[in-house]
């Protein structure tokens, strides 16, 4: 059963959805996205103002979170679970997101931004 | 982050109270009650909020409070030994200065034994102050790798109240859940807890976390905080002391005040004031810049504070109560 989530902020709409691969649209841009103690890879995450972008989320040790605040973005990535977050960028600017899931000593340091060019 | 209650009683008549990255009290006033905590805020790893405490001479009440003592390491350890060794004004000639080791790479461990074994240390340490009556509040790397056990294992419950000299405390776990949330079973616990008492009663909060949206950019935030604070806010007289953002820092919410100390170890940024939150750079010059406690005054009403900056680096700022607020 898909999950899905529509969040509109000032500066995204984005759509987070947990949902096969295979349901992606063919169009959009996958940028893949792996979380582990204690970074994201990659860590600097660049999009095209108005380009709609498909976040593809997997851990590659434990559970871990994943959160852009100023854009209404909260997800967990499991274990075994591929986790798809649908942004599209409708404001220029860097947006922080970190982990949100305390995975040990170094979980502070568990961060990265979305850095949106005109 | 292990908090240690400590009520003390005292001859004064005032009430004062000493807060570090969370808070603290010590005080002395005409005509009041006397009231001074030490709460150390141990967190990552071993220890963060400490209160501990007595009472005794009737209505007399004397606590301290220090917070974010830190005790990722044994330098952390020393930190907190030293600042429990000045606060009973006891030099056993262990004091250092916070390392650049620590305060850089903030030595912290993810063992399970190890965490045990910096926990029975910490408990060694503040066992020189000379208080009986002592409570404990986790941070984040104390609880939530584990969800609390080893910190329940060596201090007891992770969220609780008690009563002392007119004014309910009550501590909130918001980090045994590695996602930051209070959950509802404690919001529960919390509204049964609060429920009895008159709209007006003087209540002190410790938590660890802010409980209202600081910076969650940083996480420095609870995940369901506003469901605490919509709840605290049908009492009158509500203050919240919280650590975990290493610097001192007010606030309101409604009628609720928030307040946060300086910590005892690393000190971090303003809140969003970088790209991100890593600690202040050391300066081997001032190794204890940034670093610090809080002396809180609390008059007879028991609902107005007056909070005092105290620095490690031996210099201290006395901010009147206008200049925060009346608590």
């Amino acid at each position: 059963m898909r999950r899905l989530h529509w969040i509109l902020g000032p500066a995204f709409a984005a759509v987070l959805a947990t949902m096969p691969v295979a349901n992606v649209k063919a169009q959009e841009k996958v940028i893949q996205v792996t979380a582990e103690r204690f970074k994201f890879t990659p860590s600097v995450i660049e999009l095209k103002l108005g380009e709609p972008v498909i976040l593809e989320l997997t851990t590659l040790d434990r559970k871990h979170g994943f959160q852009v605040s100023d854009l209404n973005i909260d997800e967990t990535v499991e274990p075994g679970k591929v986790t798809h977050i649908r942004i599209v960028p409708a404001k220029a600017g860097t947006f922080l997101f970190h982990c949100t899931v305390f995975c040990g000593s170094g979980h502070e340091d568990m961060a990265g931004e979305i850095v949106v060019k005109p | 982050m292990i908090g240690r209650d400590h009520l003390d009683a005292g001859a004064g008549r005032g009430a004062r109270r000493r807060v570090s990255d969370g808070g603290a009290l010590e005080g002395t006033g005409k005509g009041q009650h006397r009231l001074e905590a030490l709460p150390l805020v141990a967190g990552q790893a071993a220890a963060d909020h400490r209160l501990d405490g007595r009472a005794q001479l009737g209505r007399q009440l004397q606590g301290r409070v220090v917070d974010a003592a830190e005790l990722e390491d044994e330098h952390h350890a020393h930190t907190v030994q030293k600042h429990a060794s000045d606060n009973e004004r006891e030099n056993r000639g262990r004091q250092v200065p916070p390392a650049r080791a620590a305060h850089e790479h903030r030595q912290q461990t993810d063992d399970e034994a190890e965490r045990h074994k910096r926990m029975r240390e910490f408990k060694l340490i503040v066992a020189d102050l000379k208080t009986p009556v002592q409570r404990y509040m986790p941070g984040e790397h104390d609880a939530s790798l584990d969800q609390g056990k080893a910190f329940q294992e060596h201090f007891g419950a992770t969220h609780y109240s008690f009563d002392h000299k007119g004014v309910h405390f009550a501590v909130i776990d918001n980090v045994s859940d590695p996602q930051a949330a209070i959950g509802d079973a404690q919001i529960d616990w919390l509204l049964s807890d609060l429920k009895p008492l008159p709209s007006d009663a003087p209540i002190v909060v410790f938590t660890h976390r802010p409980l209202f949206d600081l910076a969650p950019q940083w996480d420095w935030a609870t995940k369901d905080g506003s469901k605490a604070i919509d709840l605290l806010q049908h009492w009158k007289n509500v203050t919240v002391f919280y650590g975990h953002i290493h610097q001192e820092h007010h606030f309101k919410t409604g009628a609720i005040a928030h307040h946060a100390a300086q910590s005892l170890i690393f000190p971090l940024p303003a809140p969003l004031s970088q790209p991100k939150r890593a600690p202040v750079p050391w300066d081997p010059a001032h190794p204890r810049r940034g670093l610090g406690f809080r002396e809180i005054s609390v008059d007879e009403s028991r609902v107005v504070f007056t909070l005092k900056e105290d620095s490690l680096e031996g210099t201290a700022a006395v901010q009147p109560a206008a200049a925060i607020g009346t608590y």
